[in-house]
């Protein structure tokens, strides 16, 4: 016969009483804490007491409408760069996946190209083009048959010079990072699709390339961020963005220090909302990869609110 | 009587990935409206072979037909022309296929796993597609889960969405390459009800499969492969209560 009182033994009676136990004392915490604070405050009250600081130069040139107008040239030239990058970066990424060793090998070249030579010599060697290819002509080679024709000075400006600088360089990491994502989706989901007869470009567009996103995002920011900052090397070929705004005006005021905390402010302003912008872009491409997407910050505070709310009517 | 005529023909077909050779000599027939399941021992070539036929895998000798035309060639004379890859691609879209690990496209919801490829292969207007798919995704249990992302499923709907997804073509040949190999034990029921309304509804079918219980019921001929060679085919009756191959004996005594 069956014990008659196993069930019972199962299922205990009554709830167990929740745990309330003293949690482990940390001490370390507490010194760390100390210590950092301390630092801080040292850190702030020098520089918020150092007169050679002089704060008000800062403020005073902050919305100066010279560096405003660096901070919308710096933004175009990350822009553009980076468009160009990311549209050069995937086609040969796919380029370097073909099948053709005569494709993937001249993606393969152009990457070794761009990454085996330092961005600021490239950028030099745009601005200086001239010196080499005195007229540009954009045509069919070798039969005569021209569509755009120019000198070279006119048709690479020092825009276009910063521009072919930073975005070609760029194509080629961009490049390796579109390779990685496209690698990371699984064959089968390329099996699955042929199966069901999609020919390879529309496979490519809007089965691998939406899920590559995922792993290609975090990277791109990082490139964004980067590229925001590094768009000041084009500074050294004369275009007046942030940073050579900042130093035309300090040539004449002779104000380096404040000036440069101006540039700084403005950098690290926009590093911030590009911050921003590649959360909610992430946040996009997750779908369907987590179970649940976590709540957004905004989500998060709105939700407490009406908690809160709640909390109190009831 | 009913008409019928051979919806796959297999002769002599070889699969080599370099050196090794996978299928060596396959020759089979799949009369339309039939259900044939593949069984043997995981390497014997099964899934190679269901990947032949619609030519996800090249073949590199014999002959292999789909509905009387070759699979990936065209015959002028003596001289086989390989198909252009759109051409290859129309064929694929008539010819459903199920995989072992769903495959389901992980950035779409079920719905639109479904109407991906007739929106996009048959260019059919975007409201009946999507008629259309809730219709087949009722129809294998999903009703209710139209708008789920497959990492929100199970594994066992996830493979009655795949289902779904490929009769969306309106295929005349349906290939399941172990279907629920990857189930949980107790999700398999479903999946393999999904396979058993459809056989009955007249669909020709390929099943690669370890469901032995399934191939008796469902099946009207089972083949045992090994190692790239098809051992023994007949009637599930025959092949599963006495077999005549030794080497068939040995496998079924391992599996029932």
């Amino acid at each position: 016969m069956a014990d008659p009182g196993a069930a019972d033994r199962l299922a205990p009676a009554g709830r167990p009483d929740e745990i309330r136990a003293i949690p482990v004392r940390r001490p370390g915490r507490w010194v760390a804490a100390a210590l950092i604070l301390l630092l801080a405050a040292s850190l702030i009250h020098s520089v918020a007491t150092n007169k050679q600081l002089e704060w008000h130069v800062v403020g005073q040139f902050l919305f100066d409408h010279r560096i405003l107008s660096g901070v919308f040239m710096t933004l175009e030239l990350t822009v553009s760069a980076m468009a160009m990058g990311v549209i050069l970066g995937v086609v040969l990424a796919v380029m370097r996946l073909s099948p053709n060793p005569l494709v993937s090998g001249t993606s393969w070249l152009y990457i070794w190209f761009f990454r085996a030579t330092p961005v600021l010599v490239q950028l030099l060697f745009w601005y200086n083009i001239a010196a080499i290819y005195p007229s540009i002509s954009l045509g069919i080679p070798f039969v005569g048959v021209e569509f755009v024709h120019g000198s070279a000075n006119t048709v690479v400006t020092t825009y276009v010079a910063a521009l072919l600088g930073l975005g070609l360089n760029e194509g080629a990491y961009m490049a390796e990072i579109v390779r990685a994502g496209i690698i990371s989706v699984g064959e089968g989901q390329t099996d699955a699709a042929l199966s069901l007869g999609l020919s390879r470009l529309q496979i490519m567009r809007t089965i691998v390339l939406p899920q590559a996103m995922r792993v290609i995002i975090p990277p791109t920011g990082n490139e964004t961020i980067s590229m925001l900052k590094t768009s000041s090397l084009a500074s050294v070929i004369t275009l007046t963005e942030l940073l050579l705004a900042s130093e035309n005006i300090y040539a004449v005021n002779f104000k380096p220090i404040q000036l440069l905390i101006v540039a700084s402010i403005w950098y690290a302003a926009m590093t911030s909302v590009l911050y921003v912008g590649q959360y909610y872009l992430e946040r996009y491409y997750a779908r369907g990869a987590t179970r649940e997407l976590a709540l957004t910050p905004l989500q998060r505070i709105r939700s407490g609110l009406f908690s809160l709310e709640r909390h109190e009517w009831s | 009587m009913v008409m019928t005529w051979p919806m796959v023909k297999a002769e002599g077909v070889h699969k080599r990935f370099g050196r090794l050779e996978v299928l060596k000599g396959i020759t089979l027939e799949l009369q339309a409206g039939e259900v044939m399941c593949l069984l043997g021992p995981s390497g014997s070539g099964k899934s190679t072979f269901l990947r032949c036929i619609n030519h996800l895998e090249k073949i590199n000798a014999g002959r292999l037909s789909v509905d009387g035309e070759l699979v990936g060639y065209r015959q002028v004379g003596e001289k086989l022309h390989e198909l252009r890859e759109g051409e290859v691609a129309r064929k694929r879209a008539e010819i459903g296929m199920v995989f072992q690990h769903f495959n389901l496209f992980g950035h779409m919801t079920a719905l639109e796993n479904v109407t991906c490829a007739p929106i996009r292969v048959k260019k059919e207007p975007r409201e009946r597609a999507r008629a259309r798919a809730s219709e087949l995704l009722g129809r294998v249990g999903l009703a209710d889960k139209l708008e789920a992302y497959p990492a929100q499923l199970s594994g066992g709907q996830q493979q009655r969405v795949a289902i779904a997804r490929a009769l969306a073509m309106e295929p005349k040949l349906m290939l399941f390459d172990e279907p629920t190999s990857a189930l949980d034990p107790e999700l398999v029921g479903d999946v393999l009800e999904a396979m058993r309304q459809l056989a009955r509804a007249g669909m020709t079918m390929l099943v690669v499969t370890h469901e032995m219980g399934f191939a008796r019921e469902a099946a009207d001929t089972v083949v045992f492969m090994d190692e790239g060679v098809v051992v023994e085919a007949g009637r599930p009756a025959d092949v599963l209560a006495s077999p005549r191959q030794e080497r068939t004996r040995a496998f079924l005594s391992k599996v029932l």
